[in-house]
């Protein structure tokens, strides 16, 4: 629809107020880290951004978010298939539940997680007899992590699977391809940018998430200390510096990620006509 | 939907079987295992022992203190998200995809960084932290502090749900209401609000439940005052630390069923819209 003329009224009203409340509310206060981390000396800034126990915390939250992330890859693409493809009983309750982890609050998941997954918990124990401790280790960090991110990776393929329907794998079929080359030439293609999207919002979630990882993740520095707890930990011990040069770190990957992911969204309009996702 | 036909592209049974049992699996060891265990564990001493633990006076503070966040918050985030789903989705305009970024933002910011702000700007070494504590309004390891980084992180809720209703509802009943003689009010009372509705409701409900829910932001402004900057997940957080482990559970559980409320709302605003889109 081309628009002519501004017959509808209200544009300088709510764009002012949203404007006036994003730089009240979001830029003035983002701004303040960017520029206390202004006031540091370059030596100082240095000190704290390159510490060896900074450096292992970035080491541990790129890591696990990125494994997680990856993760949550063949995971959403199982609940996405499953959940538009399949009829099965429970499937509409399965639907609304997949976006559990995005709706529970991050303390209450990193409790559940934390009592099921340590030494003493349901799986926890077996595991850790068979060798395999999950709990305070770089490996209860992933799994928060994964728990995290699945809905979002879920919520950016189904739909685009669901618009994609079975047309364009029907004329694969009469057209003499095999399932595998169905799937492997028309549909994976088809929703890669959808997964590609997912996976960067689960990345960027991850990166920052601190509640449902700090219960499970034993916190011991250069270990499994993630670089939001080390923020947490600074401003404890009111090293205000250090806190702000570490989550200034933390906030360019997230911008720089943002971008990607804008750039991301735009592809996968481009490829299926529709937007990704409604949670990220 | 009519009777479904057998298409060559069904997947067989077996494959359906399999990949059916896998999702199930997955789910019930990664999400329905963590939520059975709160459950469980809140009930082990018996419903005697959780009713004290969710009645007792701290966890009343913290309960009303809860409260008094949402009742804030929320409402700043249905000003604001209805504002800019407005703005962002009948008019076009320069930057608007900018601004449309910039609400995003506090989805991308770690919750520690999004408390982090606050400190910096209100707390007692920032330019006007002193000069506030000295008439008296102590924003840092206060409730107002509280009140900020919820609003900050609950930011994109309302206006997230909303654009997209608003967008695809375009703006041709808009503009015959306003040919008809109606004020501009009007036509947002009547005609805009009415069919956005049910996207209003999930995006408050989600705001909601992130505002009641919000943890790392509020541990960072808090100061872990009990009875006085004491939220529900904050007292779970203590009640956790002190090896009460059914206490922390049981308190979990208002904040499980919370969420519960908040996905059956948003599913039945999606039934609704599918039915009606049917």
């Amino acid at each position: 629809m081309r628009r002519r003329r501004d017959a509808l009224p209200g544009l300088s009203l709510t764009l002012s107020l949203t404007v006036g409340g994003l730089l009240l509310f979001i830029v003035v206060p983002l701004t303040t880290v960017v520029a206390t981390s202004a006031h540091l000396t370059a030596g100082r800034f240095w000190a704290a951004v390159a510490s060896p126990r900074a450096i292992a915390s970035y080491r541990l939250s790129f890591g696990a978010s990125l494994v997680a992330a990856a993760a949550c890859a063949p995971l959403g693409l199982l609940f996405a298939w499953v959940l538009t493809r399949y009829r099965f009983p429970g499937r509409r309750l399965l639907d609304a539940l997949i976006d559990l982890p995005f709706a529970l609050p991050t303390a209450v998941s990193g409790i559940a997680l934390t009592t099921v997954w340590a030494q003493t918990g349901w799986l926890g124990r077996p595991l850790a007899r068979a060798g395999v401790p999950v709990a305070f280790t770089a490996a209860g960090v992933t799994l928060a992590l994964i728990f995290i991110g699945l809905p979002f990776v879920v919520r950016a393929i189904m739909p685009v699977l669901d618009a994609l329907g079975h047309e364009p794998e029907e004329a694969g079929a009469v057209l003499g391809a095999s399932r595998w080359q169905t799937l492997a030439r028309i549909t994976l293609p088809t929703l890669l940018p959808a997964v590609l999207t997912g996976v960067a919002l689960a990345f960027a979630r991850a990166l920052g998430e601190y509640g449902s990882v700090v219960f499970i993740a034993g916190n011991l520095p250069l270990r499994t200390e993630i670089a939001p707890l080390l923020i947490m930990t600074k401003l404890e011990e009111y090293d205000y510096a250090g806190a702000t040069a570490v989550a200034v770190v933390l906030l360019a990957a997230s911008f720089l990620l943002l971008l990607v992911l804008n750039r991301a969204q735009a592809w996968t309009a481009e490829r299926t006509g529709m937007t990704a996702s409604r949670i990220g | 939907m009519s009777r479904r036909r057998v298409r060559p592209t069904d997947d067989p049974a077996v494959v359906r079987w399999v990949l059916t049992a896998l999702a199930l699996g997955v789910f019930g060891v990664l999400v329905g295992l963590p939520v059975a265990v709160v459950v469980a564990g809140a009930l082990r001493h018996g419903v005697e022992a959780y009713l004290r633990a969710i009645t007792d006076p701290l966890t009343v503070d913290a309960l009303q203190l809860t409260l008094l966040v949402v009742a804030v918050a929320v409402p700043v985030n249905i000003v604001f998200g209805v504002a800019a789903a407005w703005a962002l989705a009948k008019f076009d305009f320069p930057g608007r995809a900018a601004l449309i970024t910039l609400i995003d933002l506090p989805f991308a910011v770690s919750p520690v960084i999004s408390g982090l702000v606050f400190v910096l700007l209100f707390g007692g070494r920032s330019l006007i932290g002193p000069w506030l504590i000295a008439h008296g309004w102590h924003i840092v390891f206060a409730p107002a502090g509280i009140i900020l980084a919820t609003v900050f992180v609950t930011f994109p809720f309302v206006a997230r749900e909303l654009l997209p209703a608003l967008e695809a509802a375009g703006r041709t009943n808009e503009e015959a209401a306003l040919v008809c003689g109606a004020t501009g009010w009007q036509t947002f009372w009547r005609v805009t609000l009415p069919n956005a509705r049910g996207a209003l409701l999930a995006g408050v409900a989600l705001a909601t439940a992130r505002a009641a829910g919000e943890f790392g932001a509020v541990s960072v402004v808090s100061g872990h005052i009990r009875g006085r900057t004491n939220t529900l997940p904050l007292h779970i957080e203590i009640l956790y630390n002190e090896y009460d482990f059914s206490g922390a559970l049981a308190v979990a559980t208002l904040l499980v069923a919370l969420a519960l409320v908040t996905l059956a709302i948003r599913w039945a605003v999606d039934a609704h819209a599918a039915r009606d889109a049917a």
